[in-house]
């Protein structure tokens, strides 16, 4: 009956339009966050803060530090000159590494002989102690060429010559942005579908839809299609602004897109309409969207590797359904992925999105009161 | 305990000219207009009027918990607004909706509130034990709030109001919701507070409640309409009510057919006939067959008296919209017989059991309720009433028993049979933020009912319930009485055949309550089967059989004559239903206390 279905999208639409709050959590909160994003979360470092303690009086030295000054990855704080003061300036997290050139740093090089260089650093953030390292390593080694051709060292025998592919330049917005897509989506359509059902539940109105000629499919279809509407609306104008505002390129096929945003909405609405059958009131309702959704978004890929995970929560992963919509998003927004390259994600979002929608609308009516 | 009488000359509480006004919308509207007020010391005054006449804003002034947008709120002689905090213990104030906490015990929540009350321990202590002895709660010291009846927690509510021994009570509605056991109690604590020298406000919607106050103030339209002792009210009233039987006719359409009656200002169904309010100096319209007994005023007749002259909804129109042409065909009933089908059941309930955990919320229920009847159950709070009828709606699975509606067994019915049943939840279940329009146009279309039969249908909700002027007003912001037209047009907007209503006059005036069952009375004489559940023994009388709950069991079956010839004891030869009520479940439930 598509009377009845029709008549459930619009009465979802109404409450959720005619309610200014939720008018405004539609709109509001992605929009900031998503620029607070896009803007903040990097995992690209600027300004480390370091000091120096250089011990040694050659214009080697000077000249290394040199390169360090005149790279903007790098701010110095301080130049020490006792070995004291090392420990403060990283206890107090006034600098995130110290460099410490021993005396005879220009000495050696002279002599043709290696030149330790050292470097404290803190590990209290790993991701980033690990980032500063690699960003002082390329440092030390733009020294080393350089020194070696001018004091005619010779070539090394092998030369490392990298090209990062997909991102030439290695900027981590053009990894983030396309995430911040499937994710803003997934937090918007979780929230409306995953409040629907409870909101019914809390007001007595659920009760009234299971009295009248409503089947629990025409009830699903009903609360489902709003969620995907507004999940496919949202989710459309954050990738607009991610091809415009922050020019992350969009190589792959529109339609390869569409079609993994669907399934992935299916799939999100599913699960919120999952949860919301369970919950009574609410608040339980909205405490069970984000028990399912910080694990599944630290879980995810989007800012952490999968291969990285304990293989056991690598399988777990197989039910989040964004694990596959990262993969989509970033293979067709970088990798220029067209439909035929993503079948392998397309039909576990399918699956899931199934799943998950037969067991809310059995939920409806069987849910233990 | 007695209580220091402060000097005669301050009233407990004195309104002067108070004006208060809200924000709704665009629009400003007067809660209060101007008015003036004045309570006896050491009295029970009771609060009436219609729904938004007032009241509570009333009371929430006197607690001290609104501002008066103009003039002067006066407790003790102390203006409220002068002062804040220093006349907080003298007054003690129970809202609608007291605010326990559900997750703590009744223990724990005593202990809460004289915290916050700056009770000190032992003190509170000694407070606390007169205050479960007094409402019977000691056996339940351990037990969740949350876990208490209704009436149990209003007499919790009473009891964290009461810690501090105010001089002045103020009660908003203490016994909407609760069954006529737990009121008599509630009344019991009201009337021992008195002998205390407390004085009591309170607002109701109960009329014999009204009865049993020293004064009575009407509220009308933010103004008092009307007050004094309740025998101020009904005297004038001599000579003008009457108690109407007929020897064959059904009280229901007795009722039906006096209403209509020229110089008739209210007809309602009553244990020994239909009770009849003449106007202002009317002979009495009677007709063949029918006995006139001249019976003495009471509150109702003056209450009804007052507002009469602005009905809410002639009953002549509703009759007439009856007969309106997109009915489902009905077996017209004959008026002067029984009016139903007697033969036909329309619900077949047999051995019915529902239990949760190791809790039997139902047991062995067995009833059948033939079409076209009026059926009620009735109850204590927590007796099984709420859960028989969701069982019989469909929306809960029976655990034993079998249950047919309409020939079918609802938890698997088609969508079909679902179409045949009309449902009015507790509290109303509308779209709070779509307006009354998109409310009604939404279970049109859920009822699959499409073009120009929906049209004429929505057309005929509006006329019938007049709903036209509030089209476009959220249901949130309605009035409890108009709320209860919505829900009522909602579930009728497809012609049920049966119509489940869930305690649907809880909370709603008395006249709105009047007006709600011409409409049910009309229906059921259209041939639409009714089940009602309620806490108004009164409302019980207009049922055409009745099922008596308790503890889960059905305790007694019949018409509303035969339970109360139940309760008939040596004492009691005539007892109300109200003592029948009361007489039939004590006796059952100390009968199984004895037994456990």
């Amino acid at each position: 009956m598509p009377v009845r279905i029709w008549a459930l999208v619009i009465k979802e639409f109404l409450a959720i339009l005619r309610d200014k709050k939720s008018r405004f959590v539609l709109i509001g909160p992605p929009l900031i966050q998503l620029l607070v994003f896009g803007y903040a979360a990097t995992f690209d470092l600027q300004h480390i803060p370091y000091a120096v303690y250089n011990q040694d009086s050659g214009f080697a030295s000077r000249e290394l530090l040199g390169y360090f000054q005149g790279s903007k990855a790098f701010r110095l704080v301080a130049n020490l000159h006792r070995d004291g003061q090392i420990a403060p300036m990283i206890n107090q997290e006034k600098a995130l590494l110290v460099l410490q050139i021993g005396p005879h740093f220009t000495e050696d090089l002279l002599r043709h002989q290696p030149a330790p260089v050292q470097i404290l650093i803190d590990g209290r953030n790993s991701n980033t102690a690990s980032l500063a390292l690699n960003y002082v390593n390329s440092v030390l080694l733009r020294f080393d060429q350089r020194w070696a051709r001018d004091h005619h060292w010779g070539s090394p025998p092998a030369e490392l010559v990298i090209r990062s592919w997909f991102n030439p330049n290695l900027l981590s917005r053009w990894f983030i942005v396309p995430g911040i897509v499937a994710l803003l989506t997934f937090v918007v359509t979780l929230l409306v579908t995953g409040l629907s059902v409870a909101r019914e539940r809390e007001q007595g109105t659920f009760d009234q839809l299971l009295v009248t000629p409503l089947t629990p499919a025409e009830i699903l279809l009903g609360k489902a299609l709003p969620g995907v509407l507004i999940g496919a609306l949202e989710g459309a104008f954050i990738a607009l602004v991610a091809v415009f505002w922050f020019r992350v390129p969009f190589l792959g096929s529109f339609w390869a897109l569409a079609l993994g945003m669907l399934l992935f909405l299916l799939a999100a609405v599913g699960i919120g309409l999952m949860i919301s059958s369970l919950a009574l009131t609410q608040q339980q309702g909205l405490l069970g969207v984000f028990l399912f959704l910080v694990p599944a978004i630290i879980l995810s890929g989007f800012a952490t590797p999968i291969a990285n995970m304990p293989e056991l929560v690598q399988d777990l992963t197989y039910l989040n359904p964004m694990r596959y919509i990262l993969v989509i998003v970033r293979g067709v927004f970088l990798e220029g992925d067209g439909m035929a390259n993503l079948w392998s994600q397309y039909w576990p979002l399918a699956l899931l999105a199934l799943l998950s929608m037969v067991s809310a609308a059995w939920l409806f009516r069987h849910r233990l009161q | 305990m007695p209580a220091q009488n402060p000097p005669v000359t301050d009233p407990p509480l004195r309104f002067l000219g108070v004006h208060k006004d809200f924000q709704r919308g665009k629009d400003r509207v007067a809660a209060l207009n101007g008015l003036d007020l004045e309570l006896a010391a050491g009295k029970i005054t009771g609060l009436l009027g219609p729904d938004g006449a007032g009241k509570t804003t009333l009371l929430r002034l006197a607690a001290g918990l609104l501002r008066p947008s103009s003039g002067q709120v006066l407790i003790f002689g102390q203006d409220i607004t002068q002062q804040s905090g220093e006349h907080a213990p003298a007054i003690g104030y129970m809202p609608q909706r007291f605010g326990l906490y559900e997750d703590l015990s009744v223990q724990e929540n005593l202990d809460l509130y004289s915290k916050l009350q700056g009770l000190d321990p032992s003190q509170a202590q000694q407070r606390q034990r007169e205050l479960l002895q007094l409402t019977a709660l000691g056996p339940f010291g351990s037990r969740r709030a949350g876990a208490l009846s209704g009436g149990m927690k209003q007499k919790l509510g009473l009891a964290c109001a009461l810690l501090r021994t105010p001089q002045l009570l103020l009660l908003d509605e203490p016994t909407v919701g609760v069954d006529p056991i737990a009121r008599r109690e509630l009344w019991n604590i009201i009337l021992g507070l008195r002998q205390e020298g407390t004085t009591v406000l309170l607002s109701t919607a109960y009329f014999d409640e009204a009865e049993r106050c020293d004064a009575i103030v009407l509220l009308h339209q933010g103004n008092i309409l009307q007050q004094g002792r309740p025998d101020h009210f009904t005297t004038p009233l001599q000579g003008r009510t009457f108690q109407v039987q007929h020897p064959s006719l059904r009280r229901r359409f007795l009722q039906e057919s006096l209403q209509q009656r020229p110089g008739v200002l209210d007809a309602r169904i009553i244990a020994g006939g239909v009770r009849v309010l003449l106007a202002k100096d009317v002979q009495p319209p009677k007709e063949q067959e029918e006995i006139w007994i001249t019976a003495p005023p009471a509150f109702a007749d003056a209450f009804m008296d007052l507002f009469a002259s602005v009905p809410a909804s002639p009953p002549a129109e509703i009759a007439a919209s009856a007969d309106a042409a997109d009915q489902i065909p009905v077996n017209t009933p004959s008026r002067n017989t029984a009016g139903t089908d007697e033969t036909e059941i329309v619900i077949q309930v047999q051995d019915l059991c529902k239990r949760f955990g190791n809790f039997t919320a139902v047991q062995n229920s067995s009833f059948a309720i033939h079409k076209g009847e009026i059926f009620g159950l009735l109850g204590g709070n927590g007796a099984g009433k709420t859960t028989t009828f969701r069982m019989l709606c469909g929306l809960l699975p029976p655990s034993a028993g079998s249950l047919l509606v309409a020939g079918v067994d609802m938890r698997k019915a088609s969508s079909q049979a679902r179409a045949r049943i009309g449902y009015v939840a507790q509290k109303f279940a509308l779209y709070g933020n779509l307006s009354v329009d998109q409310n009604l146009r939404f279970f049109a279309a859920a009822y699959g009912l499409q073009g120009k039969l929906r049209e004429q249908r929505l057309g005929k909700a509006r006329q019938d319930f007049q709903l036209h002027e509030y089209g476009s007003v959220n249901a949130d912001d309605l009035p409890l009485g108009v709320k209860q037209r919505l829900a009522l047009a909602c579930a009728l907007l497809h012609n049920p055949d049966i119509l489940f209503l869930d305690e649907a006059t809880s909370g709603v005036d008395p006249l709105t309550r009047r007006e709600f069952w011409q409409r049910i009375n009309s229906l059921a004489a259209q041939g639409v089967t009714v089940l009602v559940t309620t806490h108004f023994m009164d409302e019980a009388e207009y049922c055409d059989q009745l099922v008596l709950m308790s503890l889960g069991a059905i305790l007694a079956q019949g018409s509303p004559s035969d339970l109360r010839q139940l309760a008939k004891t040596p004492e009691n030869l005539e007892p109300s239903m109200e003592e029948a009520f009361i007489h039939l479940i004590d006796a059952h439930e100390r009968q199984i206390r004895r037994a456990s």
